[in-house]
């Protein structure tokens, strides 16, 4: 039970990571990779979820195939979502979503 | 009654044809209109077809591949589900054609047929599979089943709203995406959670299983959440214009007249079926708060704006707080009459604003801006457009006969016979407002123009046009309409009590 518990919250903590980045930081791969973080923190939970059922040793397999399922999705998304970023760099020379003086972008960059 | 062998599997046909168009459309160069709208036409058949089977047989369920649950996934058709995939259906074969008329017309320009094409090859393909989530969307039984469907309706709704190529359209997709994502993965949470406490997915079963427990109140929650990120209800609603007007004419139409109803239908469906007995009045309150707000901030806000396409945008932030306005008064009376109230509001605004759109986009063809002060001397040259224009707007005002306006009388009536009069100051306030900017752009339509105005104008062909005037007429008339919705609307799994408690409008 402590294992589950343990995994659970490992999870939630890696969902509120993510999700504070997505909000706090504009640059676009970070905002992805926060998305990211955030998916597998829930994929996480899940499979610490598998566990719970039928105890001593068994799983659970129908939260592995929805694991299965949301990774095949969380890739797809992310690749569609770079092909994103990538364009609007292109397309607007602008390093960031929201406009913020250029030594600042750069600064990100870096970071 | 339970589906059984005898009776032919309509229900799948809704997913899997537009999956198969969408491949086809894909693959093949040419013909892809014909192949959309043959899918399209046959997705509007199927939905009338699964319509009558409903009014003969009644509710149906499918266990596809012969799965029940809690291992298989179900599909099964109601009242509600039924009519969502109607307005799905009608709403979808008008952007088809409109689409068509809009690509033409567009290739036909000489500068950037390059560009043109490429918009036209992947916008078919895509639109199919956003037709298909959105099918799966109504028709799934099945909480993780209908986050797949979700998250089809974010990348395909992302992938429409980058094609123009604009760089504001780019990022105001790039953000879209993010979002959806976001609201997506709050949904996914929300989903572990609710297994976690009740271990299965099967709606039907949940609805038995939900206890008011921790886990199910934390899920009740981040599934709320998430639903509303997608939603757009103020406060956040800040992505939508953005996206929806800066996207291709047939792409804003579909974006704003269908992908925001997807997850409203849901987060409704949750509230008032799932988690019924566990809601309480405050939280009620608390979202008929959000959907005042939003009506008067969208309408507000579509007044300030200087672009069409951006004050039909707002308005559309504006019009999805009616549907929220509907929470807090779901209790009063003796019946849940909320469904139909939230119906024929959605269906109403799905016909009007994709009419509403669709002629935005017209006018920015024909005259190459959609600055509303210059607007002058359109209603000359485009007379069709014009009048699709005017009567969408009427239907967004909720004039009769319109089914916004059988929806807001309903919400009247059962906020005065509740005596919660707040919320009826604040539909009358909306509706003023909406007359306010729906007749804004309405009088510059009429000015007379200087001499060498419309220079530059082009001429339109009749798809770009009569598809507007069809469905504003049909928005127009769904009041007159009403009883065939409401009978159709009772073959529900849920007690949908009488209709009009305080007799007929």
């Amino acid at each position: 039970m402590i294992t589950t518990l343990l995994y659970s919250l490992t999870g939630m903590i890696l969902f509120g990571m993510g999700l504070f980045t997505l909000i706090i930081h504009s640059h676009p791969l970070r905002k992805i990779l926060a998305v990211n973080v955030m998916a597998t923190g829930v994929f996480l939970i899940l499979v610490a979820t598998a566990y719970i059922p039928l105890g001593q040793g068994e799983i659970d397999p129908v939260p592995h195939a929805m694991v299965l399922t949301g990774i095949v999705v969380s890739v797809s998304v992310t690749a569609l979502a770079l092909i994103l970023a990538c364009r609007v760099q292109e397309t607007s020379n602008l390093a960031l979503l929201k406009k913020t003086k250029p030594s600042q972008a750069t600064k990100e960059i870096k970071a | 009654m339970i589906f059984h062998a005898g009776t032919p599997s309509w229900v799948i046909a809704p997913i899997v044809l537009p999956l198969i168009a969408g491949l086809l459309c894909f693959l093949c160069n040419r013909k892809t209109f014909v192949i959309a709208l043959a899918a399209a036409l046959a997705n509007f058949f199927v939905a009338c077809l699964l319509i009558y089977q409903l009014l003969v047989f009644g509710t149906m369920r499918c266990y596809i591949g012969g799965w029940a649950p809690p291992l298989g996934i179900t599909l099964r058709t109601d009242g509600p589900a039924l009519l969502m995939l109607l307005m799905t259906a009608v709403t979808g074969l008008g952007v088809t054609l409109y689409a068509r008329g809009y690509f033409s017309h567009r290739i036909s320009d000489p500068v950037r047929v390059g560009r043109h094409q490429r918009q036209q090859r992947y916008f078919w393909p895509l639109w199919m599979l956003m037709l298909a989530g959105l099918n799966g969307l109504f028709l799934s039984g099945d909480i993780f089943n209908l986050y797949v469907t979700l998250e089809l309706i974010g990348i395909s709704a992302a992938s429409l709203a980058a094609l123009s190529g604009k760089p504001a359209s780019q990022r105001a997709s790039f953000r879209y995406l993010l979002i959806s994502l976001l609201g997506s993965l709050t949904y996914l949470l929300g989903v572990v959670f609710l297994y976690r406490s009740c271990g299965v997915l099967d709606l039907e079963l949940l609805r038995n299983l939900a206890a008011n427990g921790l886990g199910t109140r934390a899920a009740l929650a981040l599934l709320t959440v998430g639903l509303l990120l997608k939603t757009a209800l103020v406060p956040l609603h800040f992505w939508l214009p953005p996206a929806h007007a800066n996207a291709l004419a047939p792409v804003s139409v579909i974006l704003s007249a269908l992908v925001v109803k997807g997850s409203f239908y849901l987060l409704f469906r949750f509230w008032f079926e799932l988690f019924a007995p566990m809601v309480s009045k405050s939280a009620l309150n608390f979202m008929g708060i959000l959907g005042a707000i939003a009506i008067l901030w969208g309408a507000i806000q579509a007044m300030r704006q200087h672009r069409l396409k951006l004050m039909v945008a707002y308005s559309t932030v504006s019009q999805l707080g009616y549907l929220f306005v509907a929470f807090p008064l779901s209790r009063v009376a003796e019946g849940a009459q909320v469904w139909s109230i939230v119906i024929f509001m959605a269906l109403t605004h799905a016909c009007a604003k994709s009419a509403m759109f669709m002629a935005a986009g017209s006018v920015y063809l024909h005259l190459g801006h959609d600055r509303i002060k210059d607007l002058a001397g359109v209603r000359a040259s485009l007379p069709i457009t014009v009048f699709a224009y005017g009567i969408a707007g009427v239907s967004l005002m909720g004039l009769p006969p319109s089914g916004a306006f059988i929806a807001k009388w309903m919400l009247l009536s059962s906020s005065l016979a509740s005596s919660q009069w707040w919320w009826a100051l604040v539909i009358m306030a909306g509706s003023l407002l909406a007359m306010v900017y729906v007749f804004r752009v309405m009088s510059q339509f009429f000015v007379i123009p200087e001499e060498n105005a419309l220079k530059n104008s082009t001429p339109l062909s009749p798809l770009l046009e009569w598809p507007a005037l069809i469905l504003a007429l049909i928005s127009l008339s769904l009041g007159l309409l009403a009883p065939w919705l409401l009978r159709i609307l009772s073959q529900g799994g849920t007690a949908f009590a009488q209709i009009f408690p305080g007799g007929l409008p």
